[in-house]
């Protein structure tokens, strides 16, 4: 038993104060800032594997990027990611970063539905599905429960069955093959509940977008009440994202 | 039997690959593997030649460090003898001709969709109505498993036929995360769209997939890497090893119920993907590895930062494994629980860990080797001979201590790093090239042929789990279903690396 104290201590302190203020170590492709700078547009159009970055005025769709860091290494002038990992937010049009601003991503308020902070405020339990996720949104969620970000600590929880649980994370694309066992799982899932996209293979499909082997009509039909960017996500953009959508 | 020798990462005419008559082609090849354990099928897979398919065998000679590659040209209408009646090693590579081209096999054993890919031959083949092994006795009962598991992993469906407690047989039915990657890889055309999908067919494997593609990429547009691209990767390579068996050794004690152990396991693993973090901005390594040049060149204060990360995690690493590996509650449920012989995995094909665990020396690092490997690394290969789940975690163990000694000797001499410009590159045309890697997994294997005027006209990929599955299908068998969590676990194999 002793012996068991001593691995403990040897561990110190590993759990992250306060994952509000926390900062990502070393680089880290956050935010993007995009300059005035006149650059040639049409190259950097171009480059984006996912057509993430549009032109005139320049904007970049976090919920398409995935964060490759390939358009800020050739024009370095233009664009620039910033370690600012809140990068969550409910209205799909304010994942896109336009030329010129440089303003955090935050939450529409008025567009959280009331019963969100009112129910799920002191509890939140969450069910996760992958459909056609790589695994790598997958290892991080798990990761936002692990010692150092200490996600339940809120009362957020992922949970094993979707009757125990008040919404849904979807990482992947949507595959066709996982189209039917998601619309199950979150039928499963009592009223009132949320949906959460993980990563930008589940927001936008990611560079699988114009595969014929998805399904994406689930997202067509609900509503979805959080958009977390990332490829994977970060857990701190997660926890970030769902704490500021329970308004904690 | 006639056929044309290459080493790993060789490209070649595609003209020089015989074609040979079937029946020629399946006694060649078969004859090459007969008794012979050192060799074993890569990659065997067919692509459309007008209204025919050309079907390509590679088998690598990990003694000879050659891979054989021979071709016949068949008629997908007609009915042919199946190599899998008589070397299991073709079950699955033979189960995807069928499913992809109809090809019809008269006495394939076990011929049924593996992956549901949107553009099947057959559509009348659903996931709903896979044909899944039954019992009718009344004694047994079915249990099924998934495609939504209980924690946070990717899905598959699993279906098991037990005696009370116990497992007689298990059939995995994969193909939920199939996204069509190998079609993508023909129809996306810039190199920076083909390596994004090479970092997304597993995340968990982002390294070991990269580094097969931009490997073979390199290869097929005759350009040679420098010392420090080599280096870069061998480096991220073994240091995904590291991140990976250490969330594997967490994950076994999750399984086993032992708290301190996944959890300092499980914090141990961050500081590895947080340095993975601080060299290329992403913890899985995503933006890193980049054929022809590198976006976050290795400087030497990195190296510095690295050495004083390892010679922190070490004694940590070293106090919990000495607990973990003496407590006799965790070795109870580790020794002798999922037992896989090595004449069964001989039999199956397994690569990797998954093959080293019974005594089977499979390890590409040693067989074919790549980047530094065989020459700034001399790789001894880590053999366990129970193919239970403790000689899957000891190897584990060994593996991260081995991956740290690797990594210390790459540290002593950090190559100047100058390439960051985008190079020219330009695939050959009407040629044929193949890639292997030792991901932390197992082999890794990618392959390409290109037509007269260099475009991609196939491109197939291997993860080391297309092997692997039908080990733990064996493994579980006649254990407890309660077990089945940390057989799975010891394993972890890849859903998405499958399903592609």
């Amino acid at each position: 038993m002793s012996n068991n104290f001593k691995i403990m201590w040897h561990q110190g302190k590993q759990y992250i104060p306060d994952v509000t203020t926390a900062k990502v170590p070393g680089i880290f492709r956050g935010r993007p800032i995009i300059s005035t700078v006149k650059v040639n547009e049409d190259t950097l159009v171009d480059i984006c594997p996912t057509h993430a970055i549009s032109a005139n005025p320049v904007c970049i769709d976090l919920g398409k990027c995935t964060f490759c860091g390939e358009c800020a290494i050739l024009f370095p002038e233009k664009i620039f990611f910033a370690k600012d990992c809140k990068l969550a937010t409910n209205q799909r049009s304010r994942l896109i970063v336009r030329e010129g601003e440089d303003k955090p991503v935050t939450l529409d308020p008025d567009m959280v539905r009331g019963e969100i902070k009112r129910i799920f405020g002191g509890s939140l339990k969450l069910r996760q599905v992958s459909a056609g996720g790589d695994n790598s949104c997958e290892m991080e969620l798990n990761a936002t429960n692990n010692v150092n970000f200490d996600m339940s600590r809120f009362g957020i929880d992922f949970v094993a069955s979707p009757r125990h649980a008040d919404g849904l994370v979807i990482t992947g694309p949507i595959t066709a093959n996982m189209a039917e066992p998601l619309e199950r799982c979150y039928n499963a899932v009592p009223n009132p509940k949320i949906i959460i996209l993980a990563g930008t293979d589940a927001i936008s499909g990611g560079i699988f977008a114009d595969s014929p082997a998805l399904n994406r009509e689930f997202l067509y039909r609900h509503t979805i009440d959080l958009y977390v960017p990332g490829n994977p996500v970060h857990p701190l953009t997660f926890i970030n994202g769902v704490l500021s959508l329970l308004r904690k | 039997m006639e056929n044309v020798t290459i080493h790993n990462n060789t490209t070649i005419a595609l003209s020089e690959i015989p074609e040979l008559a079937y029946d020629e082609f399946m006694e060649g090849n078969l004859g090459l593997l007969s008794e012979k354990p050192e060799r074993h099928c890569v990659l065997y897979f067919g692509y459309r030649k007008e209204e025919l398919l050309r079907l390509i065998c590679c088998l690598a000679d990990d003694e000879t460090h050659l891979i054989h590659i021979s071709s016949s040209i068949v008629n997908p209408s007609t009915v042919l003898p199946s190599f899998t009646a008589q070397n299991a090693n073709f079950e699955k590579f033979e189960r995807e001709l069928h499913e992809n081209f109809g090809l019809k096999y008269a006495d394939h054993p076990w011929l049924k969709p593996l992956r549901y890919p949107y553009n099947r031959f057959d559509l009348s083949q659903t996931m709903e109505n896979y044909p899944f092994c039954r019992s009718e006795s009344e004694e047994l009962h079915e249990v099924g498993v998934g495609p939504i598991h209980a924690g946070i992993i990717e899905p598959g469906h699993f279906r098991f036929i037990c005696n009370g407690e116990q497992i007689m047989h298990l059939e995995i039915q994969l193909g939920y995360q199939h996204r069509s990657i190998e079609q993508l890889f023909i129809e996306k055309k810039k190199l920076l769209e083909r390596t994004t999908l090479a970092e997304n067919i597993a995340g968990d494997t982002t390294i070991g997939h990269t580094t097969a593609f931009v490997n073979l990429w390199e290869s097929l547009c005759d350009f040679t890497p420098e010392r420090s691209l080599s280096f870069a990767r061998t480096l991220a390579q073994e240091l995904e090893r590291i991140a990976i068996h250490t969330g594997d050794l967490s994950g076994i004690c999750t399984d086993i119920g032992y708290q301190l152990g996944n959890s300092v396991y499980g914090r141990l693993r961050t500081p590895i993907i947080n340095f993975m973090q601080e060299w290329g901005g992403n913890r899985f390594g995503k933006g890193l590895i980049r054929a022809g040049k590198i976006n976050y060149p290795f400087t030497p204060k990195l190296a510095e930062r690295l050495q004083t990360i390892l010679k922190a995690y070490e004694p940590d690493f070293d106090e919990i494994t000495d607990k973990f590996f003496h407590l006799p509650s965790t070795l109870s449920r580790m020794e002798k629980t999922g037992v896989v012989s090595y004449g069964k995995v001989l039999e199956i094909g397994t690569v990797g860990m998954a093959a080293r665990m019974s005594g089977l020396n499979r390890d590409i690092r040693t067989s074919h080797p790549y980047n530094l490997y065989g020459s700034t690394i001399v790789h001894e290969p880590i053999l366990k001979h129970h193919g239970d789940v403790y000689s899957r975690v000891q190897i584990r163990k060994q593996e991260i201590k081995q991956s740290i000694g690797y990594i210390r000797t790459l540290l002593e001499n950090v190559p100047e790093f100058s390439n960051t410009e985008n190079p020219i590159l330009t695939p050959g045309s009407d040629k044929f090239v193949l890639s292997l890697a030792e991901g932390w997994r197992g082999e890794i294997c990618h392959a390409a042929i290109t037509d007269a005027s260099g475009n991609l006209i196939a491109y197939k990929i291997k993860d080391p789990s297309h092997h692997n599955w039908k080990a733990l299908a064996e493994a579980v068998q006649n254990n407890e279903i309660s077990d089945f969590p940390i057989c799975n676990k010891s394993f972890n194999l890849s859903y998405s690396g499958h399903d592609l």
